[in-house]
């Protein structure tokens, strides 16, 4: 019975880097020979007229970290929705390190060449204990074949207990994840990310609900992440921003308004309008 | 080290439950039997050929039910189509066990009765290579598998989810229920088939055929229950439960939902056409009302009331449901379907885990105050 449904249990013809069945083709390997993660340019996203996006143009060095702040409405969240490949842009390029188009592929493919993506309300899979959650995302072959005779390797089972450790939830390893505090939730999913192995993290808003000192160490977690891994952090806490190091961007109505270190824009003066004219 | 698949399956039930196992298996392959053909008619202990096809069936309700339980209890999906698969499989043998009358039908004919009384000369093209028993059991399993395919395929990859797919596959059902009540679809319009008197050539009304099928679909069943055991408790469930919880965080992990639940359901689907091919040559007729939407709404009801995402409710629920249905259909038939909706009602709102549920609080709360 299983041979007969071969061809509805594969997700993507074996060996092919990145290409799927449905004619999307990935061209080539993350090339971030030029330094740069991630490359926006003129993306527009509307909804219904009202312009989310606004000739965005952005790009993300290659193990920068970078945070991105602005009032709400700004569209943050409508432009991790583009990269992650939620939202297609009306127009404008998002290209990942030189080569790879990510507005021609789907979220899965999009996780699948390295892009991690945490949301601004903690989701992880409550049902499953805390280690669970953390094998789900581990990076490997993510096809239906391979899951269904999927089996924990000795290594494995060793990077989960690190990534356990990190996030210093092993006294929780297998309690139901939904039982967690909301920081500890928070942490679990950014364990999940890194579980991923991406090269790119987009992280919404990671210490909303947490105590200031859960804060602080997410805070030094990031910085010590950065340059193996770019990171794209939205947040409103000036403090987290602050310990975070990093050029800021500000965004506003849908395009970029200022860019530079975290005292300067704060000293530019459209960006004080924008945050006091509300 | 990785063990084998075998040492996987062996630990996908706990010892209790291979026992449990084991005991239906010898009650069903031995001690059924016995007690039917052994014992005198007017001893107590004998089982009449009634009790033997009404478990018989209520087996491959079961069947269904641990099918249905996959796709919704694990997987999140309401199907209220599940009629469809069951009836297609269903027909899929029935054709087989129509042309096995050969010449002994009224007319006579070489050819189904139903086809002489439309007037056809010869088996249109469909159904030819239904007279061999094994191409028959082929389309069993490919009919439901390819329908089930294809609507999944477009269902999914549209994102289409919870009560909008319910009803899709409402309309599926109904949509196929009508095209198979006209005569010139070519199964038998209306009164479908019937009157079956052989299979691989031994009558289906001697008790050992019955025996036989009876025995058929308890090991059906039992390998069944071990399969889906086996899967839900690898990765491949794991992530299905994962999806039917936070499908988007699925997606964001890497994972492509659109192959997990179209696997699922195209494995639901054809365990549906194996207990539907296990009930038809049971019960002896199979016609388009299998079809009805209320059919496939009454499996989701044995699922609610055993226990869904557990393997064991299902089952459960599919014998109380069904029991209670063949005592009321006797004694109070007028009653029938408000017990039913009583029953679907009082278990949503007060037994949310169904029968199964209930039972996990009553130990618990035993071993509570013990």
């Amino acid at each position: 019975m299983i041979s007969t449904l071969n061809p509805a249990l594969d997700d993507r013809p074996e060996g092919s880097d990145g290409a799927d069945q449905m004619g999307h083709l990935v061209s080539g390997e993350l090339d971030l020979s030029h330094g740069v993660a991630l490359y926006l340019e003129d993306i527009t996203v509307s909804f219904d007229g009202f312009k989310a996006l606004n000739k965005l143009t952005l790009n993300i060095g290659a193990g920068e970290l970078r945070c991105i702040i602005g009032p709400n409405g700004a569209g943050k969240t409508t432009m991790m929705d583009v990269i992650t490949g939620k939202t297609r842009p009306d127009s404008g390029k998002a290209y990942f390190g030189q080569s790879i188009d990510l507005t021609r592929l789907s979220e899965p493919e999009i996780a699948h060449i390295g892009i991690g993506r945490k949301f601004q309300k903690p989701t992880i899979f409550e049902q499953h204990t805390v280690s669970e959650n953390l094998e789900l995302a581990m990076k490997t072959d993510k096809r239906v074949w391979k899951s269904l005779l999927a089996w924990l390797s000795g290594d494995e089972r060793d990077r989960i207990a690190d990534t356990l450790r990190l996030i210093r939830l092993n006294q929780e390893a297998d309690r139901p994840a939904g039982l967690l505090s909301h920081g500890q939730k928070q942490w679990l999913e950014i364990g999940m990310l890194l579980m991923q192995e991406p090269k790119l993290l987009l992280l919404d808003e990671p210490v909303a609900g947490m105590t200031d000192d859960e804060t602080m160490r997410t805070a030094e977690l990031f910085v010590s992440l950065a340059g193996k891994h770019s990171l794209v952090v939205v947040e409103h806490d000036m403090a987290f921003v602050e310990r975070l190091g990093g050029l800021v961007t500000v965004l506003h109505e849908g395009s970029v308004l200022a860019e530079g270190d975290l005292a300067t824009v704060q000293n530019d003066q459209r960006v004080i309008e924008v945050y006091l004219g509300r | 080290m990785r063990p084998s698949l075998t040492l996987r399956l062996l630990a996908a039930l706990d010892k209790k439950s291979w026992l449990a196992l084991g005991v239906f298996l010898a009650l069903s392959l031995i001690v059924v039997p016995l007690l039917h053909l052994a014992v005198g008619e007017d001893s107590a202990f004998y089982l009449s050929t009634y009790f033997i096809t009404l478990i018989g069936k209520i087996m491959c309700y079961a069947l269904v039910a641990v099918a249905m339980d996959l796709i919704w209890g694990y997987g999140g999906i309401l199907s209220l189509g599940h009629g469809l698969f069951f009836a297609l499989g269903g027909y899929a043998f029935g054709m087989y066990l129509m042309r096995q009358i050969g010449r002994d039908g009224s007319y006579g004919a070489d050819i189904p009765d139903f086809m002489v009384f439309l007037d056809w000369k010869e088996i249109p093209w469909f159904w030819s290579g239904s007279d061999h028993f094994a191409w028959a059991g082929l389309l069993v399993l490919a009919v439901p598998a390819l329908v089930a395919f294809v609507f999944g395929y477009f269902a999914f990859r549209s994102r289409i989810k919870g009560v909008y797919f319910s009803i899709i596959t409402q309309a599926l059902t109904y949509a196929a229920m009508l095209l198979f009540f006209r005569n010139e679809t070519g199964f038998g319009g209306n009164n479908g088939f019937t009157d079956f008197k052989r299979v691989l050539g031994y009558s289906v009304t001697s008790p050992e055929t019955r025996l036989v099928l009876f025995g058929l679909t308890a090991i059906a069943l039992a390998l069944t229950l071990v399969f889906a055991a086996w899967l839900v408790k690898s990765k491949f469930g794991r992530v299905l439960t994962a999806i039917r919880d936070a499908e988007s965080r699925v997606m964001f992990i890497g994972y492509n939902p659109l192959w997990y639940k179209l696997s699922i359901w195209v494995i639901s689907a054809v365990l549906c056409g194996i207990a539907g091919a296990l009930y038809v040559p049971q019960v002896g007729i199979i016609n388009p009302s299998e079809m009805s939407p209320a059919n496939s709404i009454e499996i989701a009801i044995w699922v609610a009331v055993g226990g869904r995402g557990t393997l064991i409710g299902p089952i459960i629920g599919a014998f109380v449901v069904n029991l209670a249905k063949s005592w009321f259909t006797v004694s109070f038939p007028e009653y029938w379907l408000f017990f039913l909706g009583l029953l679907f009602i009082v278990v949503t709102l007060m037994l949310p885990q169904g029968l199964v549920g209930l039972w996990k609080k009553i130990t618990a709360r035993q071993g509570a105050s013990a």
